[in-house]
Order: C-alpha cells, then sequence, then structure tokens
C-alpha cells in the first residue's frame, strides 16, 4: 500500500514521461481557466468587500448570450461586442439594483444578495436563450481548433490548439488587468476602494462609478472564461459547476490577490490532474472533484489569508 | 411561444405543482373523464442536453394523442410538467405534489429519484415507469409489482455491448485478455451497471478500468481521458447523461481514440455527438427505435402538434433520437391506460389500474402498425413477473450527421444477467427487511 502511495506514481512518471507532461499541461491549462474564473471573484471582492457567489452563472451567462445571439442571426463579432454590452448593462443594473440599496449592509447581507443574482441569471437566460447547451463558436472568433502534437520523451504530447489560445489569451487579460490597476487613474482609484471605502470617498472617488467598472471587468473575464470552456466541451448550465473550482483557488491564492488567482489556478489545476491520474486509481478514481479542496484546506493550515492574500490584523 | 406566453406557462404550472397537494384528483377542464400524466422533466440545468429532447418527444406524443384522438379511450390526458433539474430532492419534491392528484403513474426520468420512489409506489399505489434506466433488477415483476423498466435494463444494454464487441473479436471467448474502459457518471445511474460489469470481466477474463466523472467534473474530463490513453483499453464503454456525453466524445477524439470502439448505452444525442466535429465519426451507441419522422406516428405528431404551434420543440429537432425515445416512452404510458381502461371498463383510471394495464402491455406487430409504430420499435410483450421484456438492442453509428443502424438486432445475454438479476432482486428484498410480498392480481396470462 505504501509503495502504491508514495513509490509507484513516481515510477510510472519516470516510466512515462510524456504522459506526465501531458498531464502537467492539462492541468496548467485547466489552472488558467480556473484563474480566469477566480480573477473575477478576486475584482469584485478587493473593490466592493462583496464574494460574488454570481460569478460562476456569469460565465455561463455571457458565453450563452454570445451563443444565443450568433444562433439568432448576429455575426459572430457583432455578437462579441453586443454581449460585451449585456456585461455592461448587467454591470451598471447590479449596481443601481442590488449594490447601491445594500450600502452598509453588513456583508453577508451582499453575499445573500449575489445568490439572489444567481437565480435570476439562471431564470433570465434559460427564458430568452432556453436550456439547450449550444456550441461554441469557436471558428467563427477565429479561434483555432485542432492539435498539434508533439513528439517527445519517447511519446507524444498533444497540445489543443484552442488550449494555447486560452493560455495567451488569459496570459494577456492578467497583463492587461495588471496595467490597468498599477498604471491607470482608474486602477489606482480601484486600488483606493479596495483598501477603504470611507477613504475613496473622502477624496472623491466615486463608489458606484468604481462598481460599474469593476463588475463590467468582472463580466469580461468571465466572459473570456466562457468562450474558452465552451470551446473545450459545450455552452450549458454545467459550466456554471465547474465555475465553482474557483472557489478553492480563491482560499488557496487569497481572496484579495490577483497574483494569488493565478498561481492559485494553476496549482489547484495542476495538483488535481496529477492526483487524479496518478493517485486516483488507488481509490477507483474520480477524487478530482475533492482533491483542490484538500489541497486548498492544506495550504489554509499554514497560511490562513492564502498564498498572497492579505493579513488580517483587527484591534480588540 | 412568446417570451410572455412561456412566462406565464411557467408560472401557472409551477402554481399547479406548489397547490398539487391541495387540489383534488385532476379533471379535464371540460369536466369530462381525464387520466393526469405527471411528467418529470428537466429543461434546464447542467442535464438539459438531455432532458429536453425527451421531454418534448414525451410531451408531444400525449398531446397528439389529445389531438388526433380526444386523448385515450375517450379520456383526455392531463399532461403537467414537473422541473426535477434531475436532482433527486427536487425529483421527490415533484413526487409529493403530485401523488396526492391521482396520478395514473410517474416517471421519473432518473434513475437517482426512481430507487426511493421502488419502496413508496407500493404504498401510495402509483406505478412508476422508468423505461430502460432504474434499478436493473426491478425487471422482476414478483418482486417490484408497482417498478415497470421495459424494454431493456441497463444490465441487458451492457450484456449487449459486450456481445457486439466479441462479435467483433470473433467470439465471447476472444474477450479474454481483453481490457474494456468504463467512463461513467458517477451517480446512481453511471454505478448501476458496474457489479454486472465485474461479473462479465470475472467470467469472460477481460480487464475492466473504471473512469468515473464526477457530475461536478463532466466537462473536465481530461484526466479521466489520460488515464485512458496511459492503460490503453481496447474498447471503452460509456454510461453518462447530459453534459458527460458530448465531452466524452470530444476528449475521446483529442486523444484519437478510435472511435468505433467507443460504444455508449442508448443515451447520447445527435447533438452530442455533432459538438465534437468530424472526428466524432464512427462513435457508437445502442438503440431499440427508430430516428428520424419517416414513421406514421412522428408524422401525426407533426401534424397535430407541431405544425400547430403546440410543442416547445425547436424546428427539425422531432424524430431526433432523444425525441423519439420521449414518445415511446410516451407510448407506453398511453398503452398502459389503454389497457386499464379494457381491464376495467373505466375512462378515468388510477394508479392501480394502470399497474394492471402495464402488466398487459402486449406490442404485437398489428399493434404497433396501429400505433402507426411500423418498423419503428419490435414487439414487446410484459407480464406479472416480467416488467422489462428484455428486447433486442442494436448498435447504431455516428455518420458526421446522423445515426446510421449498423447490424441487427442483438439479443441481451439472459443467460449472464438473468441470475445475477433475481440475485440482485432477492438482495434487495433482504436488505429492506418487511419487503412486502407480492399481493396485487395477476391479469396477465
Amino acid at each position: 500500500m505504501l509503495y502504491n502511495i508514495f513509490i509507484d506514481p513516481f515510477v510510472q512518471m519516470a516510466g512515462a514521461p510524456d504522459l506526465l507532461v501531458q498531464a502537467l499541461w492539462d492541468g496548467l491549462v485547466s489552472g488558467v481557466l480556473y484563474a480566469l474564473i477566480a480573477l473575477g471573484f478576486v475584482l469584485i471582492f478587493k473593490a466592493s468587500g462583496v464574494f460574488n457567489f454570481a460569478q460562476g452563472i456569469m460565465v455561463v451567462f455571457a458565453a450563452l448570450t454570445l451563443v444565443g445571439l450568433y444562433e439568432k442571426g448576429v455575426p459572430a463579432w457583432v455578437a462579441l461586442a453586443l454581449t460585451l454590452v449585456v456585461m455592461f448593462l448587467l454591470a451598471v443594473a447590479v449596481e443601481r439594483v442590488v449594490l447601491r440599496p445594500l450600502v452598509n449592509q453588513p456583508d453577508i447581507i451582499l453575499f445573500m444578495a449575489t445568490f439572489g443574482l444567481t437565480y435570476f441569471l439562471i431564470g433570465f437566460g434559460e427564458l430568452v436563450f432556453g436550456g439547450n447547451p449550444k456550441a461554441m463558436i469557436t471558428e467563427q472568433l477565429g479561434l483555432p481548433r485542432g492539435v498539434i502534437d508533439v513528439e517527445m520523451l519517447g511519446g507524444r504530447v498533444s497540445l489543443q490548439k484552442i488550449d494555447i489560445a486560452a493560455a495567451i489569451i488569459a496570459s494577456i487579460m492578467v497583463a492587461a488587468l495588471a496595467v490597468f490597476f498599477q498604471k491607470t487613474r482608474i486602477g489606482r482609484a480601484l486600488r483606493a476602494v479596495a483598501d477603504s471605502h470611507k477613504a475613496a470617498l473622502s477624496v472623491g472617488i466615486s463608489l458606484n462609478q468604481i462598481w460599474v467598472i469593476v463588475w463590467f471587468t468582472a463580466g469580461v473575464v468571465a466572459l473570456a472564461a466562457g468562450i474558452m470552456w465552451g470551446a473545450r466541451s459545450e455552452v450549458s448550465f454545467a459550466l456554471e459547476i465547474v465555475a465553482l473550482k474557483a472557489l478553492p483557488v480563491l482560499v488557496l491564492g487569497g481572496f484579495t490577490s490577483v497574483p494569488g488567482a493565478i498561481v492559485g489556478g494553476l496549482i489547484i489545476g495542476v495538483g488535481e490532474k496529477l492526483g487524479e491520474f496518478y493517485w486516483g486509481p488507488l481509490v477507483g478514481g474520480g477524487i478530482e472533484t475533492w482533491l483542490a479542496y484538500f489541497i486548498a484546506l492544506a495550504f489554509l493550515l499554514f497560511r490562513p489569508q492564502g498564498l498572497f492574500g492579505e493579513k488580517i490584523i483587527e484591534r480588540i | 411561444m412568446g417570451y410572455m406566453s412561456k412566462v406565464l406557462l411557467s408560472a401557472a404550472s409551477g402554481a399547479a405543482m406548489l397547490l398539487g397537494g391541495q387540489l383534488g384528483p385532476v379533471q379535464a377542464q371540460d369536466g369530462k373523464d381525464a387520466n393526469f400524466v405527471p411528467l418529470f422533466t428537466y429543461r434546464t440545468g447542467p442535464f438539459s442536453g438531455s432532458g429536453i429532447p425527451i421531454a418534448n418527444g414525451m410531451r408531444d406524443y400525449l398531446e397528439m394523442l389529445n389531438q388526433r384522438d380526444g386523448g385515450v379511450g375517450g379520456a383526455k390526458i392531463v399532461i403537467e410538467e414537473c422541473e426535477t433539474g434531475y436532482d433527486t430532492k427536487k425529483g421527490l419534491e415533484c413526487y409529493e405534489a403530485v401523488k396526492g392528484r391521482n396520478p395514473v403513474m410517474v416517471n421519473p426520468w432518473s434513475t437517482g429519484i426512481t430507487l426511493p420512489l421502488i419502496p413508496r409506489a407500493a404504498v401510495d399505489k402509483i406505478p412508476v415507469l422508468s423505461m430502460a434506466y432504474g434499478l436493473s433488477a426491478s425487471a422482476d415483476g414478483q418482486t417490484f409489482p408497482w417498478i415497470f423498466n421495459p424494454p431493456n435494463t441497463y444490465w441487458d444494454g451492457l450484456s449487449v455491448i459486450v456481445k457486439h464487441i466479441a462479435d467483433e473479436l470473433g467470439g465471447l471467448d476472444k474477450l479474454k485478455g481483453k481490457k474494456i474502459g468504463y467512463i461513467y457518471l458517477d451517480a446512481g445511474f453511471g454505478k448501476e451497471p458496474i457489479p454486472m460489469f465485474e461479473q462479465f470481466a470475472k467470467d469472460l477474463g477481460f480487464e475492466l478500468k473504471l473512469y468515473p466523472v464526477a457530475a461536478t467534473d463532466m466537462q473536465n474530463q481530461s484526466s479521466q481521458w489520460l488515464g485512458v490513453r496511459r492503460d490503453k483499453p481496447d474498447y471503452m464503454v460509456m454510461y453518462g447523461w447530459g453534459a458527460l456525453n458530448p465531452t466524452a466524445i470530444k476528449e475521446a477524439t483529442r486523444i484519437n481514440y478510435p472511435m468505433n470502439r467507443f460504444i455508449s448505452i442508448w443515451w447520447p444525442s445527435e447533438d452530442d455527438a455533432r459538438s465534437a466535429g468530424a472526428g466524432a465519426k464512427g462513435f457508437r451507441e445502442l438503440n431499440w427505435h427508430g430516428v428520424g419522422t419517416d414513421f406514421p406516428v412522428l408524422k401525426d405528431i407533426q401534424k397535430h402538434v407541431v405544425d400547430k404551434g403546440l410543442s416547445k420543440v425547436a424546428k427539425g429537432k422531432e424524430g431526433e433520437v432523444l425525441y423519439n425515445r420521449g414518445v415511446y416512452n410516451s407510448m407506453l404510458i398511453a398503452e398502459g391506460i389503454r389497457n386499464a381502461q379494457k381491464l376495467t371498463g373505466k375512462k378515468a383510471v388510477t394508479g392501480e389500474d394502470v399497474r394492471r394495464g402495464l402488466e398487459a402491455i402486449n406490442l404485437t406487430p398489428e399493434r404497433l402498425k396501429e400505433l402507426g409504430m411500423e418498423g419503428f420499435t419490435d414487439p414487446l410483450k410484459l407480464g406479472c413477473a416480467d416488467h422489462n421484456g428484455h428486447g433486442a438492442a442494436f448498435v447504431q453509428e455516428w455518420d458526421g450527421e446522423k445515426y446510421v443502424k449498423i447490424g441487427g438486432p442483438i439479443k441481451p445475454m439472459e443467460d449472464k444477467v438473468g441470475p445475477v438479476a433475481a440475485a440482485a432482486a432477492k438482495d434487495y428484498v433482504e436488505k429492506n427487511a418487511g419487503w412486502p410480498k407480492r399481493s396485487e392480481a395477476c391479469d396477465s396470462k
């Protein structure tokens, strides 16, 4: 038994290094996508202190809007632009209808409000676009399809072009967000709001404007995640469940850290793939579902604030 | 149907469901005799891809009978959907909402929902029709007089798949030393055939590799398929549902798994295969009925329901494999009601009557022709002891645009499945202390 747990997996890794590379690549790609979803949570949490439970359904809603508009005859790129408009309108609506009336309410109230938002978006999405799964318009958006097989380490590593595109797009988005946060006036305002709502208000920063911007940004991130996940499988409400994989990423990376979301996503992605592939068969498989939470909880024991989260110090 | 109509319709049916427990037995709006058929469906959530076409097929067939014939035997069918989202808890809520309204039967459309209903059926006197799903052992009518799962059990289906593989290899003995992978939804449904699969592996000498997929990871299967790459199974068998199916087919194409060695139980739809692109060509699954609209029954549905705007089916989707599966399911419902009417002389029948009616199902070639189903499916005869029929299934292959039948009917391996099913039924009774001995009368000869 001990051999199977501590020795055999590593013997397998050494024996078939191509499969190890493949597992690492698959894990990295999943991790990048988890990170994208987690990024949406982080952005909103930083700016408004709200844990946005609706981030998962925003991924589905954005992708569904894009594909739904295309199915209604709107050209792909126009559908993409219109989806961005829809996500902006959603951000405005959330700020006006959900956040503004609940300002100064306890965090738990805002959190529960995002539950309500989740079910509203599920119902609204199904009402407008139907519950049928839809195929992502990968080719129409110019995203690559197909596979690149690389002969290496005595075997083959298959790199899906869409996965490569996902990694590149996610990296660009993260870099753009980093620049946006660090170098722009709005970015500085966002950071100010994240540090202290009251202090930000006192220097004339519009909280409402910031909330709209940050929810819209989270919507854009959700759209990117939805396109990529949708291209790997299909656009359906099952994506919402996948999106919840971002929770252990947040636990691991910290709720307020953009780099934490990225690193956390990669650790969870790679960890669950390696775990399922090498250790899963020991218990009949299917450990991927809970392994991510196990990894996150293990980290939590040592760093309760997450890898990059801010240490919470409160005066008593 | 406009959005507002949909909203109002949903609100009305939701209110009806909520009030259901307090309302009396269902009657037709005109006060005449009616039979209440609740349909547990899922048009929303992660499993809607499979649930929607089935719901449409079930509803449209019954609506066609209402439109064309005024119902069954002069009594309208009151059709009411209850949305379960393929969630066992919601399914049981649906059951509680309808059970006091004299439903003639329930159709759970989920193995997970079916299992807890099995002990309740006898108490509430409501037959459960779990058509080709649910507990395989419940085909034994002497032990489970209220449960019906025609025309095949999951174990029958598995035996057909094993036989198909053996036929390709040149005989059952050729399975010795082979490796067969099993990818499945890690839930009641997907786990159901495992005991039978293990028995086959033991008896026939092949190695079985399991690849469970949790509902939360249906769209995230790269680990399982990397495992397939490592283990190199000679054949892959799938019992999937909802988003699991299209993702699995896509992943199989991604690792270049030979699609003609990838065989599923009867649930993948055209959309599931289509979404994987050209690489899905050759993918196989079981079926036991026709695909397409080239059958009188389908023409009648188009004429009396679809063309009148009474259907929710998207244009061109009628006739697809899961739509026709829903049609087949509702044909069984209607036959059960019709037989019950004949047996009792009543127009409005009860669950107890329909239980007898289901046991009297006898779909002869002549009867199938009368139903507009000539060539659509094989004859089927149920009885007091046999609630399944254990009919033959065939293999169909995805040609890139549609499923094409690629072989003749394959009968389940009754010699292998029968003893295991009998032992499972016995085991069920032993584990459920006080399980009642059959006291229901038997009408069929």
